[in-house]
């Protein structure tokens, strides 16, 4: 246990232990009682099970404060990352991978799908410093929605009903990227990336649930940035019609 | 600029650890010619490594009392700048003097810093008020010093990615169960796959224990003897950028001393203890609240800042048993060659040293392999631009 005040509780968790090759269907999961405190989180937990109980439980995570984005999973249902996610008041708590991206082991996804769609949409930029003599801010960066703040977890992917129900969909964290390529260009064209994302299985592909804002970890917005995305896509199509006919 | 492929080398290196420096060297050692394999037990950088403050050291914390780890810091602060662009934030670091005692030792600072290389500017309270509006308005003066943030995890990931796509296997979630021991020579490790429960011997020419605050531990598989002290410390991160720069209290290190932005939070370290296993740590309720207290003195917002997260990272201190809160032993690495230390050959460890200075960690080890393997390759780390860390994933 990483907690040293007394523990008050104990919850049984009930993790899911599906592998890799297994029937998507197959329900596997082990259970394990834990003793936890307060400010036990679920990666606490997880951690304490590797330890004392079962040292073959397999899980993802880092940084253990919500800036890694490794340790995304279903908490009851519902995509947290465990190291801040509390544990559930309730006696028992289900422990889940995230969804929507082929299992591992046990609690471990695999990413690459996740990387590949964020790479296609331009690299993730780390901001220039806005305070430090020399350096030279972007115009209103101020303003500007922090869609730097993605962790990469794949929580919103996860969320998402329409990666549900097919996966050729780039989803939410591939597309708020894109989009702070386009407000943040720092030098480089967005077109591509605009067109990129112009298309039935990227920016016109989502549902509108706007579950990837509700479920993100990190504040960002993906929802609105697709939404952004759509309506430049749209002016860009009417602008190249215009000046298409302009020219004849 | 050009990487130089030189020519495969006929040997196997095993290196157990995922952290920040085995990921380095798996790079290394890819470049140099070598086969590698690597096994960590869980998630890469899920030890240490991926832990830590986020701070890309300019050295300066530890220009007073610790010159060696100082100039390290600088040299590699630069080379990770280049060989990791797009990695870090290039927001500089503020040293802030607060009482009178700080003002007083701001002279021996400040010219530690110099002598050490490390460039310093000294910062009027004004200037540093305008730079960063939070600072407690007490301050008596700043020094301006080449600090930067990172990711923990990404800034390695990068390193991981270069040395997998160069032909490095790197296998998490694989747990090293004994080392093969014959003779007092090590020729690989029994690794349990976590992940399907398979048993497999992987043989190699030689190991290299890259485990951090666990080399002690895996030391002993092989009979061997590494003076590491785990010596952990908390961390506390709380919901609001309250700084841009890096703000770090002008005094001989103490306890939450220093303030890293990281997004949209604000992590404060960090205390320091040292403990037997790196396995139980504990997040000591008094530590979390002394980052509060004296976070406040840089920051006094950080007071009421809301609790984000708070943890323990242990750091692998090379030093004497008897050393009881950590704070004296030196932040530098070491490599030890079991068969000096030891009479164990087919052996190494690495351990000591800190996120920035992987690289240098990851050069040192690989040039002790090359000699006790005859091989005569260079270092290439210092120039060959690594992937982006998304690379690691993306396959």
């Amino acid at each position: 246990m990483t907690e040293t005040a007394p523990a008050l509780r104990t919850t049984r968790f009930v993790v899911s232990r599906r592998k890799e090759g297994d029937d998507p269907g197959a329900l596997r999961y082990d259970t394990y009682d834990v003793a936890v405190g307060p400010r036990t989180t679920i990666l606490d937990a997880l951690v304490a099970i590797r330890r004392h109980l079962d040292p073959g439980l397999t899980f993802r995570h880092s940084c253990f404060h919500a800036s890694c984005g490794t340790c995304g999973m279903r908490v009851d249902g519902r995509e947290g990352l465990a190291c801040v996610t509390p544990v559930p008041s309730g006696a028992e708590v289900v422990v889940e991978p995230l969804a929507n991206l082929p299992v591992v082991s046990d609690l471990v996804v695999d990413m690459e799908v996740f990387y590949e769609a964020f790479d296609e949409a331009g690299r993730p930029l780390v901001r220039a410093s806005e305070s430090v003599p020399g350096s030279t801010p972007a115009e209103g960066i101020e303003e500007l929605e922090r869609y730097e703040d993605c962790i990469e977890c794949g929580i919103c992917l996860s969320a998402c009903p329409v990666a549900g129900s097919d996966p050729r969909y780039v989803g939410p964290a591939a597309l708020a990227a894109a989009w702070r390529v386009v407000e943040e260009p720092r030098g480089r064209d967005p077109g591509p990336v605009v067109r990129l994302m112009d298309d039935e299985q990227a920016a016109w592909r989502c549902h509108l649930a706007w579950e990837c804002s509700e479920a993100c970890p990190s504040g960002v917005d993906p929802a609105t940035a697709i939404m952004r995305i759509r309506r430049s896509a749209a002016s860009a199509r009417a602008r190249r019609l215009f000046s298409f006919g302009g020219t004849r | 600029m050009t990487i130089t492929r030189l020519p495969r080398q006929p040997y196997h290196v095993l290196v157990v650890g995922g952290g920040g420096t085995g990921g380095a060297l798996a790079h290394d050692l890819v470049l140099r010619g070598f086969r590698v394999t690597l096994v960590e037990r869980g998630e890469v950088t899920s030890g240490t490594t991926g832990r830590h403050h986020g701070l890309l050291h300019s050295g300066a914390r530890y220009a007073v009392k610790d010159r060696e780890s100082a100039v390290e810091c600088i040299e590699e602060r630069r080379i990770l700048g280049r060989v990791c662009p797009g990695t870090f934030e290039e927001n500089d670091g503020l040293f802030v003097a607060i009482t009178d005692e700080d003002v007083a030792y701001e002279p021996l600072f400040f010219e530690s810093c110099l002598a050490s290389g490390i460039p310093a500017r000294r910062v009027s309270r004004a200037e540093a008020l305008r730079l960063e509006p939070n600072l407690n308005p007490e301050l008596k003066m700043a020094v301006q010093v080449p600090d930067a943030t990172m990711d923990a995890m990404r800034m390695p990931l990068r390193f991981f990615a270069t040395a997998k796509a160069g032909g490095a296997v790197i296998r998490p979630w694989t747990a090293v169960t004994e080392l093969l021991v014959t003779d007092r020579v090590v020729g690989g490790a029994r690794v349990r796959d976590l992940a399907n429960g398979v048993e497999e011997e992987i043989r190699a020419d030689l190991v290299v224990n890259a485990t951090g605050p666990w080399a002690g531990q895996v030391a002993v598989m092989a009979g061997c003897d590494v003076p590491i002290r785990p010596s952990p410390g908390v961390i506390l991160a709380v919901r609001g950028r309250w700084c841009n720069m890096v703000i770090n209290h002008l005094h001989a290190s103490g306890d939450g001393d220093i303030i890293v932005p990281q997004r949209g939070l604000s992590v404060v370290g960090t205390s320091s203890w040292v403990v037997e296993d790196p396995d139980d740590l504990g997040v000591p309720e008094d530590h979390v609240e002394r980052m509060y207290v004296e976070g406040a003195k840089m920051i006094p917002a950080i007071r009421h800042a809301e609790r984000r997260a708070a943890w323990s990272a242990a750091r692998p201190l090379i030093g004497s048993r008897d050393a009881d809160s950590g704070r004296e032993l030196s932040r530098t690495f070491k490599c030890f060659d079991h068969r000096e230390t030891d009479g164990v050959e087919g052996f190494v460890t690495i351990s000591g040293g800190k996120g920035t200075t992987l690289r240098a960690m990851a050069e040192t080890t690989a040039d002790v392999i090359c000699r006790k393997m005859g091989v005569d390759a260079p270092c290439q780390t210092r120039e060959v631009v690594t992937l982006p860390h998304t690379a690691y994933y993306a396959a």
